[in-house]
């Protein structure tokens, strides 16, 4: 009954009326921005390139302020992220601001699992939002967004090409965030370099198939300066923090013996434009195009993985009540499977030690039979011996005794025949 | 009449006026450096210079502006999803320059590829392979019957560059002067300095020397000067000695600053001069290598690194040769394999055997003992 009733709505034409008078709708945008404003702006940015390419020079630059942070080394082993969340105020509008940054990067020898961190590192804001999401009580408004909203991703002014580590992350992130290529450290080029080199990069990059991030150009008051802007990427920035006197006002550059570079000077280098692309114009849209096309691809394949489907073979939609049901007797079954698996291998193996316990306890036995028998046999030797050693003492004492009177009586016939000599003398 | 009287009056008599007359006695001998110098600029020199680093740190642009020539004129460089796995090549280049009567047989080689796959374990392999097939073929030559004519392939010296966009050494720098640093002198070099302001370069020159301090890196010294030379050369050296690792910029183009046509670089915001040395340490660098110091790296080449070489690969042979309990023959050119490998098997297993039998002979022992008891 329910869907018939909705078919009869979508059927009905709908039909545009005139106002009579002033209504007051018209301050819905208002309202909407006072809210926005009330509740603060957050934005996070990753910044991707090898140590000290200017990653942290470049953000100070970008905010006119310094964030603190100290020299990476170039001995670490693997690449780790440093993310690190400021409040900033501008007139009435508050931004939580996170900077994330790729420690390491670039400095290995073997550089195969480089983009794995900063992979992990996505995934892991993704799915933080998602858990969120499906929370039976959330709180989506006050909660903290950390999805990466941009990736700039540095690009060492070689000036012949894109170096294959590049190519490699890029590859694997352009799919998971909005990619923004900046040549760093641009004060090494000069112009005419600058431009064979902004050229290979974008026909490297488009050749690989890296989607990197276009400016919109559907919105029209935006359209004519996003369009020019993406004809100008990717941007050759300078970043400096030091006040230097140039003319005679003081300017952010980087003096050299043979002049200065102005970072905002818009015939030295592209910091200019990417100001105003990456935080005055299009910042919005890059939060949107993040939760949008990014997280929902990842939102996506996520539950696919799970098991969760829009539509079942039948083509019916399916209630995400069902899929829970399904999904849970499905756990439980696995679960009871398990636990019976368990019990088994439990089992046998209680069976396996008692079998070797029996077999020990046997063979100890055997041995202890063994032993005894030893035993009995040797007892038995020194018996016999015992009772010879008996024998042969006797049968000395006798020999001994034999031997004593005959030699007393040796001795008395020794005796008594002098007495007598002496008799018959003395007769 | 002395002796030296007697030595004049001969040969005015036959006539050798090659040599000034002085009321000193004179001997002539001095004249030796002049002969050497002489013979020298005949025979012609030679010089092998190996440069390693990632690419696109200027190596080629350095060695065009070094030596003012065009030595890679249709480079093929390579992409980036080419070079993922790509494997260190060796490339050599020679020419031959001449420069006031003194001809000079330059040979550059590069490598390619280095350091540019995602996974460079060992990438230097290749290089260490290189220097050694030369000592090798060097040392062959010289123990030949015809060494007239030997042909010196050797390097005498490896310019490293180091990318100036980081903080110091990096684990692939560290590992690859630590495996060259016993065959081949090492002079580290900072590429691309125009990105560094003079207290960047500063900064990163002490870092770098401790680190090579720190790290036990054996890099090429400058050799002392000797003491009877005047102050200023004496200065001069220090200061060369003081800036080491050299923060060089190349240039292959040519732009005009103050009326004058230097090599240089063109920026929005100033020009860089190669030659200046308020800009960069190329001209110290281009002295060294080769208006003083060319000589000197050819001699530790030749009396250090390839000494080692030799003495090892000697060694390697002759513990061969003792292990064979053979007579001591005059070394021969190739090493001998092992012939009696047989019956060295043989008297191995009859050790075993023997072994075997005397422990068993002891375990009985000891159990007649135990039985006695």
């Amino acid at each position: 009954m329910a869907a018939t009733e909705i078919d009869i709505f979508s059927n009905e034409e709908k039909r545009s009326l005139e106002l009579g008078g002033h209504v007051g709708f018209d301050s819905l945008p208002d309202q909407l921005v006072s809210k926005a404003v009330s509740q603060g702006f957050c934005f996070n940015i990753l910044c991707v390139g090898e140590t000290g390419i200017g990653k942290s020079t470049l953000i100070n630059t970008l905010f006119n302020t310094t964030f603190e942070s100290d020299e990476a080394s170039h001995y670490l082993s693997d690449v780790h992220l440093r993310p690190k969340t400021y409040d900033l105020q501008e007139s009435n509008v508050n931004l939580k601001l996170t900077i994330v940054d790729t420690v390491g990067f670039g400095d290995q020898i073997n550089k195969e699992e480089s983009y794995k961190p900063i992979v992990d590192y996505i995934d892991t804001q993704f799915e933080n939002y998602l858990q969120e999401e499906l929370k039976i009580r959330r709180s989506l408004h006050n909660y903290h967004d950390t999805r990466i909203h941009i990736c700039l991703y540095f690009i060492a002014p070689t000036g012949h090409s894109l170096k294959s580590l590049d190519l490699v992350t890029m590859k694997k992130l352009d799919s998971k965030v909005n990619i923004i290529p900046v040549i760093a450290k641009a004060d090494t080029i000069s112009k005419s370099e600058l431009h064979k080199f902004k050229i290979k990069i974008m026909s490297e990059l488009v050749s690989n198939g890296v989607q990197i991030y276009q400016f919109p150009t559907e919105d029209e008051a935006v359209t004519e300066i996003n369009s020019t802007m993406n004809a100008h990427l990717p941007f050759a920035v300078i970043g400096s923090v030091e006040q230097v006197k140039v003319g005679n006002k003081m300017m952010r550059a980087r003096l050299y013996p043979w002049g200065s570079a102005q970072v905002e000077n818009e015939s030295h280098c592209d910091f200019v434009k990417l100001r105003e692309m990456l935080l005055r114009v299009n910042i919005e849209d890059l939060r949107e195009q993040t939760h949008a096309r990014h997280y929902e691809l990842y939102r996506r394949c996520k539950l696919e993985e799970m098991g969760f489907k829009d539509t079942d073979p039948d083509s019916q939609p399916f209630s995400l009540q069902q899929t829970y049901e399904t999904k849970r007797k499905e756990f439980l079954v696995e679960l009871q499977r398990k636990e019976e698996e368990m019990r088994q291998m439990f089992v046998n193996k209680v069976k396996e030690t008692e079998a070797e316990l029996k077999e020990k306890e046997r063979e100890l036995h055997e041995r202890f039979e063994q032993l005894k028998r030893m035993h009995h046999d040797e007892k038995r030797n020194l018996e016999e011996k015992r009772r010879e050693l008996e024998e042969e003492m006797n049968s000395f004492n006798r020999r001994k005794v034999a031997a004593e009177t005959l030699m007393g009586q040796a001795l008395q016939s020794c005796s008594q025949q002098p007495f007598k000599k002496d008799k018959d003398k003395k007769k | 009449m002395t002796a030296n009287t007697r030595y004049r009056s001969r040969l005015l008599r036959s006539g050798k006026r090659d040599h000034i007359y002085t009321e000193k006695e004179y001997v002539g001998f001095a004249t030796l450096p002049n002969q050497v110098h002489r013979k020298s600029v005949k025979k012609g020199f030679d010089f092998t210079l190996l440069v390693a680093g990632e690419s696109g740190l200027g190596k080629s642009t350095l060695v065009n502006s070094l030596f003012l020539t065009d030595l890679h004129k249709d480079r093929k460089l390579l992409n980036a999803e080419e070079r993922i796995s790509q494997t260190v090549e060796i490339t050599k280049h020679t020419v031959d320059i001449e420069e006031k009567g003194v001809k000079l047989k330059l040979t550059i080689v590069d490598t390619p590829g280095f350091g540019d796959a995602v996974n460079n374990t060992e990438c230097w392999r290749s290089i260490e392979g290189y220097i050694d097939h030369q000592f090798e073929q060097y040392f062959r030559d010289e123990s030949g019957l015809n060494r007239k004519n030997i042909q010196d392939n050797r390097v005498h010296c490896c310019l490293y560059f180091i990318p100036p966009f980081g903080h110091g050494l990096r684990p692939v720098d560290i590992e690859f002067m630590k495996a060259l640093q016993e065959k081949v002198n090492v002079v580290p070099l900072i590429s691309k300095a125009d990105c560094l302001t003079p207290g960047e370069i500063k900064k990163l020159k002490e870092r770098l020397r401790e680190e090579i301090d720190k790290y036990g890196i054996k890099i090429y010294q400058f050799p002392d000067c000797d003491s009877d030379e005047d102050d200023e050369f004496k200065q001069k050296d220090r200061e060369l000695k003081e800036s080491t690792p050299f923060a060089v910029i190349g240039s292959n183009a040519v732009v005009e600053v103050k009326g004058q046509r230097v090599r240089g670089r063109l920026y929005p915001w100033g020009i860089v001069e190669v030659e200046n040395p308020a800009h960069c340490d190329f001209v110290k660098l281009r002295t060294m290598l080769i208006r003083t110091h060319m000589n000197d790296l050819k001699e530790v080449t030749c009396d250090v690194h390839y000494e080692n070489y030799r003495a090892q690969c000697i060694q390697t042979m002759t513990s061969k040769v003792n292990a064979d309990n053979r007579v001591e023959s005059p070394i021969p050119l190739f090493p001998l394999s092992t012939p009696d490998a047989d019956t060295e098997k043989l008297i191995k297993m009859k050790d075993e055997e023997l072994r075997r039998m005397q422990q068993m002979l002891q375990k009985m022992q000891q159990q007649m003992h135990e039985q006695d008891l």
